[in-house]
């Protein structure tokens, strides 16, 4: 394409849904660009599901407004929008064959009959169904009609692909596949996929840009390193991944670079680093404030005592191995602060350190790397 | 033990259900006028009654309006059904609620509201009448069959076909209403037999010249049991059962 007609695909502006006196969804400000892999991300009942059917026009926001391709969709019929789902439920018509699923959008278009069914063919071979054209859904696995789901979807060649937790039913190992699959047929066909999940993992793993939800709100947009490593709040941080929360309060600011803060009765400078998204709100802290710090299991480093020389004993935090539980590539710790909090960290093997065997009761030092704290003002 | 039990509990069941039948099926046969005696085996009373021309036209009568009612009562109830599906709006539990209500009420209570409805038109009593009624009773056991044949499908699927392009009129003929036929159709073999087998209703509200069978049988039975109706009645039974499972097989196929 020589002259994108615009970058933006999907825009929501200020969208509301209520069902009587819930809110599902609150002022809803979003963009989203074409060609995207984008997973809203949240937790149950957040409105995932709410944002999606206002997207295919299933439902009706109680206000605002949301434009795909630069048109207004008010009053525009499910069937006329440039959108496609996959639902959760797989919604396959039982009375039809596989080869009639997928083949009903394009009849619906009025193609000539050998269109209509090179078309659904290509869509069925896309996804390996081409075999079992003929069977009814019943006689499919959970697997398979997925495929067949998506193979009706997509054969429409819609602007932007609907998928609501379509992988849920699916086992474990068969879920890692389809992953891959859709990550792959996302990259093929160029089409923007809002693709919804409750599972972290897989909204990392998958997305350009992941919207994390919550309560109706939006909490943040991002690249999935962004969202994983510079979360705007305490929701997000948790809700993306394991995270440790430290209180602390801001001793000094110099307004740039440096923070000085009295954490777990020590005095400790935080540096903000190259990584540009911290630098949000960073300025905004002042002396007195109270601050959480945060720091990912996996960032956080234990010693024991003999690894660390004796005079630089205060530069670590002093701690006691609660628990340790070996998971196959890493060993996680439970340990306990003399201010009572605990942590996990979680250590990794490595050459120089195979030797990762902590005891419960054992004394231990934790530091992390400088700057991969996250500090977020006190949330109550 | 257990198993004797249950085996045992469900014979008497069974028979205490079915014996009735079984004697009648086998008296159909019976080589005899009056004695309860077994005297062999005969189809002479299937004969006869086959070549009574008056049982003739009330059957057929009887046909007529099972077929038209039921016919009428399928179009409307099915209508109804859809829309208690695919539609929300106020009163909508309190109106399926009244449906039930009818299938629970008293016959007795139906066939003379209908009468004094009738009357009280100056409408004469007749095969109008009787048919107005028979779609009446008929219309809430269609609604009750294809509205629970829709609720057991996706509600998604409906939105699928939309999705992908259907008009609501496409949905309608491409997607609802194949989905929707087992039910349909097993609602007009209820409804069929409903208004074959129907005495109390009907008796209030047909005029003397328009006869059917249950009330003539039942008038011939007033003068004493014959071996005839016997066979009438097994005949019926045997048309019931066929029909009963004709729809129980379509509302199986569920999915
Ligand atoms: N049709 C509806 N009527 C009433 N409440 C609804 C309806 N659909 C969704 N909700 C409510 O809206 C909220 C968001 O739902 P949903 O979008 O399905 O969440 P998610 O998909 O994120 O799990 C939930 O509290 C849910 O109960
Ligand atoms: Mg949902």
């Amino acid at each position: 394409m020589l002259l994108p007609m615009s970058d933006t695909i999907i825009e929501l502006r200020s969208v509301s849904k209520s069902f009587g006196s819930l809110m599902a969804l609150k002022n809803v400000e979003l963009r989203v660009e074409r060609g995207k892999f984008v997973t809203l991300l949240g937790p149950s009942g957040c409105g995932k599901t709410t944002l999606l059917r206002l997207l295919a026009g299933f439902d009706t926001p109680t206000s605002g407004e949301i434009f795909i391709n630069g048109r207004s969709m008010a009053s525009l019929p499910p069937e006329k929008r440039p959108v496609n789902t996959v639902f959760q439920s797989y919604a396959l018509f039982p009375h039809m064959t596989v080869f009639d699923n997928v083949a009903f959008g394009p009849k619906l278009k009025g193609l000539g009959r050998k269109e209509m069914e090179r078309q659904a063919l290509e869509a069925l071979e896309m996804v390996n169904l081409v075999d079992l054209a003929g069977r009814r859904p019943n006689q499919l696995s959970g697997g398979q009609q997925q495929r067949v789901a998506i193979a009706r979807a997509v054969v429409n060649k819609p602007l932007v692909l609907l998928l609501d937790e379509p992988l849920n039913a699916l086992d474990y190992k068969l879920r890692k596949a389809m992953q891959i699959e859709l990550k792959q047929l996302q990259r093929k066909l160029g089409i923007t996929f809002i693709f919804v999940t409750h599972d972290q993992e897989e909204a990392l793993s998958m997305s350009n840009q992941v919207v994390v939800m919550n309560h109706g709100c939006i909490e943040q947009v991002g690249e999935p390193r962004e969202i994983y490593e510079s979360p705007r709040n305490l929701f997000v941080a948790r809700f993306v991944g394991e995270i440790n929360v430290l209180d602390a309060e801001v001793l000094s600011s110099n307004g740039g670079g440096v923070l000085e803060v009295a954490l777990e009765g020590r005095k400790m400078k935080l540096h903000k680093t190259s990584n540009g998204h911290k630098a949000n709100g960073w300025k905004a802290f002042g002396p007195g404030d109270r601050v959480h710090v945060l720091v990912r299991p996996e960032d956080l480093r234990v010693y024991r005592r003999e690894d660390i020389e004796p005079e630089d004993a205060s530069d670590f935090f002093p701690a006691t191995v609660e628990e340790a539980i070996y998971k196959g590539a890493t060993v996680d710790l439970i340990v306990s602060l003399a201010s009572g909090g605990r942590l996990s960290a979680s250590q990794f093997f490595n050459e120089d350190d195979d030797q990762l065997e902590f005891y419960r009761g054992e004394q231990v030092f934790l530091d992390w790397v400088q700057g991969w704290e996250v500090v977020l003002p006190h949330e109550s | 033990m257990n198993r004797v039990f249950k085996f045992s509990f469900m014979s008497v069941v069974y028979s205490f259900l079915y014996l009735p039948m079984i004697v009648l099926i086998v008296y159909s046969f019976n080589n005899s006028t009056y004695s309860l005696g077994w005297k062999g085996v005969t189809l002479s009373w299937y004969n006869e009654l086959f070549s009574d021309f008056s049982l003739w036209e009330v059957a057929l009568n009887s046909l007529t309006v099972a077929g038209i009612s039921a016919t009428f009562a399928t179009a409307l109830g099915s209508m109804s059904a859809v829309a208690f599906y695919r539609y929300s709006f106020r009163g909508k539990d309190f109106l399926y609620g009244l449906i039930y209500i009818l299938i629970m009420a008293p016959e007795i209570v139906m066939g003379i509201s209908f009468l004094i409805l009738f009357v009280s038109l100056n409408i004469p009593l007749g095969f109008f009448t009787l048919l107005l009624a028979h779609i009446t009773f008929c219309l809430p056991f269609v609604v009750v069959t294809v509205y629970s044949r829709m609720t057991g499908f996706d509600r998604n699927i409906i939105e699928a076909a939309k999705d992908l392009g259907a008009s609501e009129f496409e949905c309608f003929r491409l997607v609802i209403l194949p989905l929707l036929m087992p039910g349909v159709v097993a609602g007009w073999l209820l409804s069929f037999t409903l208004s074959m087998d129907d005495v109390i209703i009907s008796f209030f509200v047909t005029g003397p010249e328009f006869e059917i069978l249950p009330l003539k049988i039942y008038s011939l039975v007033r003068m004493g049991v014959k071996p005839e109706i016997n066979a009438l009645c097994t005949i019926l039974f045997g048309f019931t059962l066929a029909v009963v499972m004709i729809a129980q097989m379509l509302l199986k196929e569920k999915k």
